[in-house]
């Protein structure tokens, strides 16, 4: 369903599909604060976390919980000198202008994790579109759905974890 | 802790329940860094997004799946891949359920072992998220696939 190109995609989208875009580095480097918070969010108690000794013994030193992998792309909601609100997956809401779809929602969620993140990183995400399907219309409306990976290397380049997104953007039917 | 051999298809792993409230969903999002509205602003999700209540966010149901996931592995328990389809909100008053079934067992051409798991959050009857997990568990008691890299590590 997702992962069939669409036979009437604009040739300025057409071009887009794999293409890597909006590469760029996270806005602080990766701080073992969140490492915690995240645990506590959740109550988890594995001590890879919480008990350095355990950290050393088992992933040579502190890691962030794998599952916070996205949120080292995240902006800061304010900074100096910002007047448009930056957004995560700029590819997202690309389409949905593109599209004139005013509603979006995300439907699924695959990622792969490969090195894990570690305190003073500096993490590199960048965004590739995968798909874009013919309109459609669902429960939610008519609309597209798209894929998107997002791709996250370390300051060494190498692969921290690639995130699959799967959207759908759309327009509630009158 | 969990090895490979102590693992079989059907397993089932125990089940983790949780009462949601308003700072599950608060935390969870901001622990996530995620700042969108309707996970912290009861107007706006019930006014704009037409739900019930704030609900919880993507990144923050997938750290419940991992604790899930590592409570039952033990701390060498290292996730290699996790997908999750949400089909409903989560709201505060929930009662979720987190429940898993061991699908498959393998080693790789790596030697390393994966464990793969259907997940499922429940609030009730009703499954509001679909979820499965491929795991590296440890081979022996000596083994940890956290030590696994590049070519070794193939999720």
């Amino acid at each position: 369903m997702t992962d069939v190109a669409a036979t009437d995609l604009p040739a300025d989208v057409q071009t887009l599909i794999g293409e890597l875009q909006y590469e760029e580095q996270g806005e602080f480097p990766v701080e073992r604060g969140y490492f915690w918070t995240s645990a506590a969010s959740v109550e988890n108690a594995n001590p890879i976390f919480w008990d350095d000794a355990v950290a050393d013994e088992i992933t040579d030193g502190p890691v962030a919980p794998l599952t916070l992998l996205s949120a080292w792309f995240r902006p800061h909601h304010w900074a100096p000198g910002r007047t448009v609100e930056k957004l995560p997956l700029q590819i997202h809401f690309d389409l949905k202008a593109r599209f004139g779809l005013p509603e979006a929602i995300m439907t699924e969620n695959v990622t792969t994790f490969h090195e894990p993140i570690r305190p003073g990183d500096l993490i590199t995400s960048a965004q590739r579109l995968v798909s874009v399907s013919d309109e459609q219309t669902r429960r939610l409306g008519t609309g597209r759905f798209w894929v998107i990976d997002v791709e996250y290397r370390n300051q060494h380049g190498e692969l921290c974890g690639v995130e699959r997104w799967t959207g759908f953007g759309y327009r509630r039917d009158a | 802790m969990t090895t490979l051999e102590k693992i079989s298809v059907g397993d089932v792993l125990p089940d983790l329940a949780y009462d949601v409230t308003s700072t599950t969903v608060v935390l969870g999002a901001l622990a996530s860094r995620d700042w969108r509205p309707m996970h912290h602003d009861h107007h706006f999700a019930v006014e704009r997004q037409g739900v019930q209540d704030i609900f919880l966010n993507s990144p923050n149901q997938g750290a419940w799946l991992e604790r899930f996931v590592t409570d039952w592995t033990g701390p060498k328990g290292r996730l290699g891949r996790l997908r999750f389809k949400m089909r409903k909100p989560i709201f505060p008053g929930d009662t979720m359920v987190i429940e898993g079934v061991v699908r498959d067992v393998s080693v790789d051409a790596s030697a390393c072992g994966w464990v793969e798991l259907d997940l499922t959050i429940r609030v009730g009857d009703v499954i509001c998220t679909e979820s499965e997990a491929k795991v590296a568990v440890p081979t022996s008691p000596d083994d940890n696939p956290w030590q696994r890299h590049g070519d070794t590590w193939n999720p």
